[in-house]
């Protein structure tokens, strides 16, 4: 074990860690806000990657296609919430069911427009390359993911914190009723945050799909990870998704170069040890 | 509502059940081997889904990781019959305790939570499972499967190896484990469960030990998961990844939920309407998945209580 070794590991996992950020703050929230449990999050991620990829091969432009995963999936969460979820309030085996049905349709929708062959989209010329430093060799693309991450977390952090429309969300969160009752439209809040957790976990397919590529089965492969994630960190906890995806992408980089046999345990065995003592997660009140 | 639909759970599904018994196993000889391999796999669905009825319809409690169990004593058999030639036995016995040994362990994580959280952690711990057979390639194979699985070997004058043979066999497990599972809804101990489902505070302040009723039901419901596991093991063949992922689990709880949970025969009959639906679709089209996720949520908007409860309350 070389400090190369280490070095890139750790590095490797943060920025898979800070990948995973992105996935599953919107999962948080949206369990937050409206108690869903969204199983169709993992699709979200996925159609994200190969509506980006579309695009990516269209214009060319890595930026459109960051733009327009986020837009389209905005709106088929939007769509969602609207026309399926909403019926099924406070019915959790109703809509876990209702959305694993959506998953099952969106990896075969995306079996048949985009193939069975793994894609990736190549990032721009300004984010490729590697920087050396010290003992250890760090591609920019990963770099890039983690300056992403911190900055769209900061910016969620920011926005629950500081503004009148966080405030709102807050207060959809603590207690709906009351949010309500005090003039909050709480449908309209919580469609928002759909919306947006829909947006952000495709933005995180976009960006994955420059270095996991983008491949049919991606879906319920990177949903799990996000699962272990609000769960370690806490549900609807924005904090907790932070350390949570940081704690996962290391434990999953470690697990995978030191035990490869045994890599999803190394991952989920801490998992159960941090419930053992504290069922709620890390961060998580309820 | 719940009280009303387990007061009137009474004796026509037994009735229908047993009627579906006789029948199949009266017409199977008549049939081609196409429609008695897929009766095959809906006796040893039916027990799956049953199982899995005594945790989520019976205590109410919804498990995303239910292949874990299903899929850990199918590997024991595989692993078993394979490189260690074991007898009839050896296999049911290493299947359902490897199974219910791992339902205990995961029980005692999972149990503490309740709700959502149940939910995700059973698909959390799912996924350990289905990891361990995908990654752990020395033992599992990974991502081929363990291939010719043999079928045991029995004192009798068929062989199992033939199919109608072996559907009796699987018919003959199904209604035992329905025996089983139907005398262990309507002991003392069901009735407890269904309590817990309706209220644990309730059950709670009357002094019943909640949490240790729930343990029970998820280890039971783990180990005949793992008896049908192994039936499947040697009704396949052939063991792989598939048999343990999510999408298995969720099959499984769709099954009971169009069936409509806390009816046993209902789970079981959804199990063959699935069987049956995936077979003849996948004849016509490929886009057998795209069918599924209609059929949940169609299934959620049009019938939450299942086919059986849907028929009961229409009879009311």
């Amino acid at each position: 074990m070389t400090p190369e070794f280490w070095v890139t590991q750790t590095f490797n996992g943060l920025s898979y860690g800070a990948l995973l950020f992105l996935l599953a703050s919107g999962l948080s929230l949206i369990f937050g806000v409206m108690r869903v449990v969204n199983l169709a999050h993992g699709s979200y991620f996925m159609l994200g990657g190969y509506v980006g990829l579309s695009v990516a091969w269209r214009t060319g432009s890595y930026v459109a296609a960051l733009i327009a995963g986020a837009v389209t999936l905005a709106i088929v969460g939007i769509a969602m919430e609207r026309l399926f979820l909403r019926r099924l309030p406070g019915q959790t085996l109703g809509q876990v069911l209702m959305t694993i049905g959506f998953a099952l349709i969106f990896q075969d929708l995306a079996l048949l427009i985009w193939g069975g062959d793994p894609y990736s989209i190549r990032p721009p010329a300004l984010l490729s390359g590697v920087v050396t430093a010290g003992p250890g060799r760090f591609p920019v693309y990963r770099i890039f993911i983690v300056v992403v991450a911190v900055v769209v977390g900061a910016a969620l952090w920011l926005a629950l914190d500081r503004t009148r429309i966080g405030a709102m969300i807050r207060a959809a969160v603590d207690d709906p009723e009351m949010a309500q009752g005090v003039g909050i439209r709480v449908p309209r809040v919580s469609l928002g945050v759909f919306a947006l957790g829909a947006a952000l976990a495709a933005f995180g397919g976009v960006v994955g799909a420059g270095f996991l590529g983008v491949y049919p089965g991606l879906d319920f492969e990177i949903l799990p990870y996000a699962f272990v994630v609000v769960i370690v960190g806490g549900l609807g906890s924005l904090p907790g998704a932070m350390v949570g995806s940081l704690l996962v992408g290391l434990l999953d980089n470690f697990g995978k170069a030191l035990f490869p046999e045994l890599s999803y345990f190394t991952l989920f065995a801490p998992m159960a040890l941090i419930l053992a003592l504290k069922p709620t997660g890390l961060f998580g009140r309820v | 509502m719940s009280a009303a639909v387990s007061g009137g759970a009474g004796r026509r599904p037994i009735v229908l059940g047993i009627a579906a018994l006789v029948l199949a196993a009266i017409i199977a000889p008549l049939l081609p081997s196409y429609p008695l391999t897929l009766l095959t796999q809906v006796a040893i669905m039916a027990i799956l889904a049953m199982s899995l009825d005594i945790l989520l319809g019976y205590t109410g409690l919804a498990s995303l990781g239910h292949a874990a169990y299903f899929g850990t004593a199918a590997y024991a058999v595989g692993i078993l019959a394979t490189e260690r030639q074991a007898g009839f036995v050896t296999c049911l016995v290493a299947g359902i305790v490897l199974a219910t040994v791992t339902a205990a362990l995961f029980g005692l994580i999972a149990i503490r939570a309740t709700g959502t959280y149940f939910l995700m952690i059973t698909l959390a711990l799912g996924m350990v499972v289905w990891g361990l057979a995908f990654r752990w390639v020395s033992l599992t194979k990974g991502d081929n499967g363990i291939a010719g699985v043999p079928r045991p070997e029995l004192p009798l004058p068929w062989s199992l190896a033939a199919p109608l043979p072996f559907f009796y066999f699987a018919l003959l497990a199904a209604a035992l484990a329905w025996a089983a599972l139907g005398t262990l809804a309507r002991s003392p101990f069901g009735l407890t469960l269904k309590g817990v489902r309706e209220s644990e505070t309730r059950m709670r302040a009357l002094g019943y030990d909640v949490w240790l009723h729930k343990y029970l039901a998820f280890v039971i419901s783990g180990g005949f998961a793992g008896f049908a596991g192994v039936i499947w093991a040697w009704y396949n063949g052939f063991v792989s990844p598939v048999d343990v992922q999510l999408v298995t689990s969720v099959e499984t709880l769709l099954m009971v939920a169009l069936g409509g949970p806390g009816t046993l025969a209902g789970p079981a009959l959804g199990a063959a309407v699935i069987v049956f639906l995936k077979n003849f679709v996948s004849v016509y089209t490929k886009r057998w998945l795209l069918i599924l996720g209609a059929v949940y949520i169609g299934v959620i908007l049009f019938a939450p209580r299942g086919v059986l409860g849907a028929l009961r309350s229409s009879h009311r």
